[in-house]
């Protein structure tokens, strides 16, 4: 902890107060101090609970259109058709921009995937799916701060280790380890500098746990931050960011390009509550999260292999439409992971299928992988941490899909 | 060394010795054992500081930092020549103070107010005339079937969307340079009030209604003599939590905090938990207006007057942005549950409830819908739509036929739940006591809940005059949300805000943006949720801001709240304690003084840094 707090101190005595700090001498030290990281992490929440069915269809079934008379997605052939996967799903129109990805093995999909406990609350299922233990309220850590390996007192972390996109911390990245949040990268910073060097030394020395942590790994970050913050940003491979989810991956991509130790990232999108005009809103919201997740595999070009992304929504929707052109809360849902390492073009996992027996409670779709089984199997693989209990209290059992190599 | 200090106060301050001695009792007591206690950033406090008193002036200290928007030049010495008892139940009967005319003045302008939805969507909302336009390309085509009616609605949603949604992104592409957002809105506060409005007006109409409402609420929050009566709308606004920006709550918010919120928010539970469940605002944002038993009659009806009728009813349904589909939507039903009232979601709890009573909940509330949402309408019961069948509730029968009156039987058995009780009391003293508030004091509250018939002044009262509030584990123990931080600052530097639209921009990058927190959970008052890195830094800046008049729309006059000596030792704290009603922490002096040594900082500067200190973040 000394080490690192003086090796931030001294690589920032220009960089911040009297002026900029020469490029050069930020990068040499960056690249000296700051081991990049060899893999990282990146996962998304929807929030508000994504209609799995609309979004992988399971156009082969014939119980879909028959639930679903309003709003069951079309067959393949025409416009508003799904594009076939296999001869039985089919992905959302709108998800075109990630279909490349599918084919190039880029993109696996998890389907009838969710959490084991019951709940229909998007609050508590939310808190579950960030703390990783479905059922246990009193979990006060997520389980992407807990992916993180313990970094030895000594040793140097990199204060942008783990990043929240957002103006809140992520409940999932709240923990022992230290984990930042980043509204956007350009307003990372106290604007008039004749007060930083105060409020450092104030948040520093406060007394006041809970302001001194965050207070803390703010003044770290921003040091590091300010190099990057003041290049202008062009993505890379002509990639285009949706506004929304697309600009939050955008932040992610700059500080894994930048090298800074970049280890696990979270962003969210919200608004996938759909009970009522779901085909156009599923419409919108599938165009932003697909045209986000592309933009961020395009720009990332070949550094993607270093990158796993992982998608989960609290639960999925009701099976049945319900009486206005929507859906109400539901159980299993669809994840997809992105990037190095894993095995896409692929649709893992077993599919319960929509018949009225084979549905949980007889209206949702039955859960037949742990969500758990998806993140670990991630962890363990991708980013080597295989203490899948620690990460995932209380399961003891997680089984993985085969979902990555290795 | 006090009257050293006293002496070279040259400020307006009305009772210039009074502040420094108030809260010099409070600071030397406690401070460092309080804050060494926090251990984590679940702010747990141990539980014996509940049961340690706060002594002497600490006492209103606490209550106005815990029950307004933080204290303003001359509160502290105003409540002290009034005593506390008298001020506490001054503030629990608002009526019984005189409206401060600041507010009167600033809200005169913003006529949104005062309108009727129905008025307000005809005046300022546009979009509505696309939709009308829709109606009457859809009236020459009377021929087509109801299919294609479907797509072309669909796609005119579409567009409204996506150009919403291309609205929006414009928005946010700003938000990455505050400097230039504040360039903007420097042209606008520079315009006299109703010249600005009219600007504005003309050019995002459809956006008054919305901005209206955020002005007014800052300008009440900063300048309102009746603080807690604006505490209350803020947290009951945010219990029952409905967003602006989805479709009709655009034109329909500003009736709802008026007159379905405000009204009640001393009252009894029961009365404004029918004031939500029957405002158009709610019905529309959980959905509920669009929920109808299946194969309900009034289809059946349809098809039997034959071909025109049907289109008749098409039409109708077209106007009203529904569908062919019909049957429940649980929306509502669910959220009125965990969310409004019993507050729990484990059917094993007790208050649990399980799928069945959400079900049953949610056709009791059939046929709860709206006339016309887009064009401001009105609650309707609408028969026709309703499940007249039985329904249990929680294990309560209630009988067929029974109509609007299912409903407001099942608010009844929510009201009158123990579980309800509980919650209530629960979120209202995690808000004005601690994130984690002792048990004790929160069944007490139930159970003066409960024995009221949940009057919702009674409860606040046994909060406000319980030992737990006046407790050393409740001092301080609140991380300001954003809107309690930036209303504080400019309560606490008496700024003169004419135009209150930069501060909230400035609340969006602190996460908190008024009236959009499109969960219905609404905002959290937890230190978790509102401590972090960006949050401090939008904090800090906001604060070197303001009291540098780099905020358009407000002024700070340095000279009410500083002093001046140039010498920092004079002048930081007297800065410091006027603007946090307390001691600051010996570690935030002696940061500000080693960081400034050998400089000569601003009194702005220096009242930036406090209200940017880790002391301010906290009441």
């Amino acid at each position: 902890m000394q080490t690192r707090r003086l090796f931030l101190r001294s690589s920032s005595i220009a960089a911040f107060g009297i002026g900029a700090a020469p490029l050069w001498l930020t990068r040499a030290v960056r690249a000296a101090d700051q081991p990049r990281s060899k893999k990282i992490l990146v996962a998304i929440l929807q929030r508000g609970a994504m209609d799995g069915l609309s979004a992988v269809v399971p156009y082969g079934e014939s119980p879909y259109y028959a639930l679903r008379p309003n709003l069951a997605v079309a067959k393949p052939g025409g416009d508003q058709g799904v594009i076939d996967l296999d001869g039985f799903f089919g992905l959302h129109p709108a998800m075109a921009p990630l279909k490349p990805l599918y084919d190039e093995h880029q993109l696996a999909i998890i389907h009838a995937a969710g959490s084991p406990d019951i709940t229909r609350s998007h609050f508590d299922a939310q808190d579950y799916m960030e703390s990783g233990t479905p059922g246990r309220k009193s979990t006060s850590d997520g389980w992407l701060n807990r992916s993180l390996t313990q970094a030895e007192k000594s040793a140097k972390v990199s204060p942008v280790r783990a990043v929240s996109i957002g103006p809140s911390l992520a409940r999932t990245l709240r923990g022992s380890n230290d984990a930042i949040a980043i509204a956007n990268l350009e307003g990372f910073q106290v604007r008039d500098t004749s007060g930083a060097d105060s409020f450092e030394s104030m948040y520093e020395s406060t007394l006041d746990k809970v302001m001194s942590g965050a207070g803390h790994e703010t003044f770290e970050a921003v040091k590091l931050i300010e190099s990057i913050r003041k290049q202008p940003y062009t993505p890379a491979n002509g990639a285009q960011y949706p506004n929304g989810l697309g600009q939050g991956l955008m932040q992610i991509a700059r500080l894994i390009k930048a090298g800074v130790g970049l280890e696990v990232a979270f962003a969210d999108m919200g608004g996938w509550d759909t009970h009522s005009n779901q085909p156009a809103r599923m419409q919108t919201l599938l165009t932003e999260f697909s045209g986000a997740l592309a933009a961020f595999h395009k720009d990332l070009g070949e550094r993607m292999s270093d990158v796993c992304v992982v998608t989960m929504s609290e639960f999925g929707r009701t099976a049945k439409e319900n009486g206005s052109r929507g859906t109400d809360h539901g159980h299993a849902n669809v994840m997809f992971a992105m990037g190095g390492g894993v095995k896409g073009g692929k649709i893992h996992g077993e599919w319960p299928g929509l018949a009225p027996d084979h549905l949980y409670e007889q209206r949702d779709l039955a859960v037949t992988t742990d969500f758990r089984d998806v993140l670990g199997e991630v962890i363990a693989k991708h980013l080597g941490n295989t203490q899948t209990t620690s990460v995932f209290p209380g399961y003891a059992n997680p089984q993985f899909r085969g979902l990555l190599v290795g | 060394m006090k009257n050293l200090l006293d002496s070279k106060i040259s400020g307006r301050w009305t009772t210039r010795r009074l502040a420094p001695v108030l809260v010099t009792v409070a600071a030397a007591t406690l401070g460092l054992t309080l804050y060494a206690a926090k251990d984590d950033m679940q702010s747990r406090i141990d539980p014996a500081a509940f049961t340690r008193p706060l002594k002497g002036d600490q006492r209103l200290v606490h209550a106005l930092n815990r029950l307004t928007f933080g204290p303003a030049p001359g509160d502290l010495e105003a409540a002290k020549q009034l005593g506390l008892d008298k001020w506490l139940d001054q503030q629990l009967h608002p009526e019984k103070i005189a409206e401060n005319p600041e507010v009167a003045k600033r809200l005169q302008p913003l006529e949104t107010l005062r309108m009727s939805s129905a008025e307000a969507a005809e005046k300022y909302d546009p979009p509505q005339q696309q939709l009308q336009q829709g109606q009457a390309a859809l009236q020459q085509n009377r021929q087509q079937n109801a299919q294609q009616n479907r797509q072309q609605q669909q796609q005119t949603q579409q567009q409204l969307q996506q150009a919403n949604q291309a609205k929006q992104a414009k928005q946010k592409g700003k938000q990455g340079d505050p400097r230039q957002q504040d360039r903007q809105m420097a042209r606008l506060a520079a315009m006299e009030p109703t010249a600005r409005r009219a600007a504005f007006a003309g050019q995002r109409p459809n956006q008054v209604l919305g901005y209206d409402l955020t002005e007014a609420k800052l300008y009440r929050a900063v300048y309102s003599n009746h603080q807690l009566e604006e505490q209350m709308v803020d947290f009951w606004f945010n219990h029952f939590n409905v967003d602006i920006s989805k479709g009709a709550d655009r034109v329909l918010t500003t009736a709802y905090e008026r007159d379905a919120i405000r009204p009640h928010v001393f009252g009894h539970f029961r009365d404004l938990l029918q004031a939500t469940a029957e405002s158009p605002a709610m019905l529309f944002y959980l959905d509920n207006w669009q929920s109808a038993a299946p194969n309900e009659q009034g289809n059946q009806q349809a098809n039997q007057r034959g071909k025109q009728g049907a289109l008749r009813a098409a039409l109708q349904q077209k106007a009203k942005g529904k569908q062919q589909a019909r049957g429940i939507n649980e929306n509502y039903a669910r959220e009125l549950m965990e969310l409004h009232t019993l507050g729990v979601d484990n059917e094993n709890q007790p208050g649990g409830y399980t799928q069945q009573d959400i079900i049953n909940v949610a056709k009791a509330f059939t046929g709860w819908t709206i006339q016309q949402p887009r064009q401001g309408g009105q609650f309707v019961f609408n028969d026709r739509m309703h499940d007249h069948g039985e329904k249990i509730v929680l294990g309560v029968k209630i009988a067929a036929g029974g109509g609007k009156g299912d409903a407001e039987k099942v608010l009844d058995i929510l009201a009158k739940h123990p579980a309800t009780a509980h919650f209530v009391s629960l979120k209202l003293a995690r808000r004005f006591v601690a994130d984690d508030p002792p048990e004790a004091l929160v069944e007490r509250m139930a159970k003066r809940f409960r024995e009221t018939d949940g009057d919702i002044r009674e409860v606040v009262k046994a909060m406000v005059t319980s030992p737990e509030f006046f407790s050393e584990g409740a001092w301080r123990a609140k991380v300001k949300t954003p809107l309690e931080l930036v209303v504080s600052a400019a309560r606490a530097t008496g700024a003169n805000v004419g135009f209150a639209m930069p501060i909230s921009t400035r609340l969006v990058d602190l996460g908190e943006p008024l009236y959009r927190k499109s969960e219905p959970t609404g905002y959290s008052t937890n230190a978790a949720e509102w401590v972090n890195s960006a949050a401090l830094l939008a904090r800090m800046n906001f604060a070197l801001d303001l009291t540098a008049n780099r905020l358009p729309g407000s002024t700070v006059d340095i000279g009410k709240i500083s002093s001046d000596a140039q010498d920092m030792s004079v002048l930081l704290p007297i800065t410091a304690r006027r603007l946090l009603g307390s001691d600051p922490s010996p570690q935030t002096i002696a940061s500000i003084n080693k960081a400034l040594a050998d400089k000569t900082p601003t009194p702005e500067l220096v009242a930036g840094l406090v209200l940017g200190s880790p002391d301010f973040q906290r009441r």
